[in-house]
């Protein structure tokens, strides 16, 4: 690990508690954890364990109950919803199990999307979002809809969104979830290709194979870090 | 900021276009809502209209002395014990009075008309002198107005109303034509050009027939009815004057003590602008209100429809919020398809009541305004702001964990 490159995320003891009817749940119950630029960091564990509240602190959908969060330097923990969404939109991709892309939409403007929020010029965000499908491979797919396009390039269509805005990290729901074996892999493959290209890459599984495509692994149960370790016979691919 | 108008335009542009049959069915009830909405506005212009029109052929400078009050709390009885006003009345009240421009009696009847094999039924038959056209607005299509000579002989010859004579005579010049009313020979010596408004109904002067008041007593007998003592102000400024003169006269002509009441009426058109106010203002608010509904039906249709796609679209706004948009752009988005589909409503709404407006207008008179058509643009992007605002909110606010789970 280079621990020369900068820390994005810093995590001091987070908890999470929900309240669910009487009773309270204590989804965190004291997360630390430092993420540092171009990591390649898998998330494990058991449903139920807390890992899905994890990712969603970390990708700025939610906040933490106690605990500090900094990301690049700036506390996120008690930011407001109009904070948070400026920062899901410049920082963090986001890449989900079932895609999650605009059915109505085309691929080029589903990529568009987050620039629309940005507020970038139309004509510079038309072609950033072609570049961006494009370093997917799928620059003669732009005007499909989703439902146009199979399992593999959706999911492709996904990651180029959640790259369009060069963000600090990208984070990664079971991206391979919803597809077969052999498309996963492909997935995979250009998960791998994102991080030697310098992204910092973030992947929830519960998958040990998939897992094992990361640098670094944390299993989490019961709303703690159980473990950190890294991967030492790293599955990698070139093509 | 305009970027950002433009794009969120867009996107509820598509999203309305996605749900073609939903949306079509949701603008149906701002189509209805505002297009009764026009409608009944420009009716009520329209009504409107016609009367101010129908009244001015009245004149606004003339009083109309009678035996009875048009408007009047007084009782019923009471007046009819009042004695007629009489053609000799109208003599000595002709030779007293200084101010009025013109005097004339006026006496009406109610005859059937016959030309060859043409009858028109129901006849409002004026009787008067010749001084009577000096106390309207009439102008004549053909032909004149009857004489001093004639009138004062009590010569049969009649003056047709321009809507009596287009019914007697459809492609006849009728001048010199001989008509029968009630039975008597006349001959038509004049036609008036189109005067009054339908509202007026057989009261309106294109629907009458003036002949001379003399003839009039002659074959109808009508003398033993009071009349009417027809009096135009030389202005509408100096009509209160007239008025008073016209009081003090009648007193004089009807030996009345100072201190006794007057035993006749002057009315005047004001009166009947009052009544009308008075009646027609119930039906307008009664009108708007209820086509007011209309539209509020309207407006709930967008909420629920809305209501329903903020549902429907629970996961979509979890995804938009996951990539950076703020519960602004979400408030945004939404209220801009509440306001889109409303807007179309609107403008097809107006549409259909011009069109509808041109149908009616052959029947009740109607009058699209330009403010009319403001007003349907203004209610259906208030309709739509404001029935959106409740489901757009319930967008904005909805919490991006949980939407993105929703299924």
């Amino acid at each position: 690990m280079d621990d020369k490159n900068p820390v994005i995320i810093e995590m001091k003891n987070i908890t999470k508690t929900y309240i669910v009817g009487l009773e309270e749940v204590h989804a965190l119950r004291g997360i630390s954890l430092q993420v540092r630029k171009n990591e390649y960091i898998a998330v494990m564990g058991p449903s139920g364990s807390g890992k899905s509240t994890l990712m969603n602190i970390i990708g700025c959908l939610d906040t933490p109950t106690t605990g500090i969060y900094l990301f690049n330097g700036i506390n996120v923990s008690d930011m407001d919803d109009n904070e948070l969404a400026r920062i899901r939109n410049k920082e963090i991709g986001f890449v989900f199990q079932t895609f999650n892309l605009i059915a109505r939409s085309n691929a080029l403007h589903n990529v568009e999307l987050p620039l629309i929020y940005a507020n970038v010029p139309a004509s510079e965000r038309k072609e950033r979002a072609r570049l961006a499908l494009e370093s997917v491979g799928l620059g003669d797919r732009i005007h499909h809809k989703p439902n146009e396009l199979s399992g593999g390039q959706r999911q492709r269509v996904a990651i180029a969104r959640a790259l369009v805005n060069n963000p600090s990290i990208i984070l990664a729901d079971e991206p391979t979830g919803n597809l077969d074996s052999k498309t996963g892999e492909e997935i995979m493959q250009l998960f791998e290709e994102l991080h030697q290209k310098g992204n910092t890459i973030i992947l929830v599984t519960h998958e040990e194979y998939i897992a094992e495509h990361a640098k670094r692994i944390i299993r989490i149960r019961d709303g703690l870090i159980e473990a950190d370790e890294v991967v030492n016979n790293r599955k990698v691919y070139f093509r | 900021m305009f970027n950002y108008i433009k794009e969120n335009f867009l996107i509820s542009f598509n999203s309305i276009i996605a749900n073609k049959m939903r949306s079509f069915l949701t603008t149906l009830g701002i189509v209805i809502g505002v297009c009764s909405v026009v409608l009944m506005s420009t009716a009520i212009k329209g009504v409107d209209n016609s009367f101010q029109q129908g009244i001015s052929s009245l004149g606004s400078d003339v009083l109309y002395i009678d035996k009875f009050a048009w408007f009047s709390n007084e009782e019923f009885w009471k007046m009819r014990n009042r004695p007629n006003i009489t053609y000799e009345d109208y003599l000595k009240f002709k030779a007293l009075v200084k101010l009025p421009v013109a005097v004339a009696p006026q006496a009406i009847t109610v005859r059937n008309i016959k030309f060859r094999d043409k009858t028109a039924e129901s006849i409002f038959i004026t009787g008067s002198t010749s001084d009577f056209l000096a106390t309207t607005n009439f102008t004549f299509k053909s032909g004149r107005f009857f004489t001093e000579v004639e009138s004062e002989g009590g010569r049969d010859v009649a003056v047709l109303g321009f809507d009596l004579a287009e019914n007697l005579f459809p492609n006849l010049d009728p001048i010199g034509m001989t008509i029968k009313i009630g039975g008597y020979t006349y001959q038509v010596v004049g036609v008036l050009n189109k005067q009054g408004s339908t509202l007026l109904g057989s009261f309106n002067p294109d629907k009458q027939v003036y002949i001379p008041i003399k003839s009039l007593f002659k074959h109808f007998g009508l003398n033993w009815r009071s009349i009417t003592i027809v009096v135009r102000a030389p202005n509408s400024q100096l009509l209160e004057e007239t008025k008073i003169e016209a009081e003090q006269v009648m007193r004089q002509v009807r030996r009345l003590k100072s201190y006794e009441p007057p035993n006749f009426s002057i009315n005047q058109q004001e009166g009947l602008t009052q009544i009308y106010e008075r009646t027609v203002g119930v039906i307008k608010i009664g009108g708007l209100f209820i086509t007011g509904l209309s539209l509020f039906v309207g407006a709930i249709g967008i909420m629920n429809i809305m209501f329903v796609s903020v549902k429907e679209r629970t996961r979509e706004i979890g995804i938009r919020k996951a990539i950076g948009a703020t519960r602004r752009i979400i408030l945004t988005q939404f209220l801009m398809e509440a306001s889109i589909i409303s807007m179309i409503g609107g403008l097809i709404g107006l549409f259909f009541a011009v069109v509808l407006s041109y149908v009616v207008n052959q029947f009740i008179p109607t009058s699209v305004q330009l403010s009319a058509v403001i007003l349907a643009i203004v209610i259906s992007l208030l309709t739509g702001i404001i029935s959106g605002l409740a489901p757009a909110y319930t967008a904005a606010k909805l919490d991006p964990v949980e939407s993105l789970r929703y299924e």
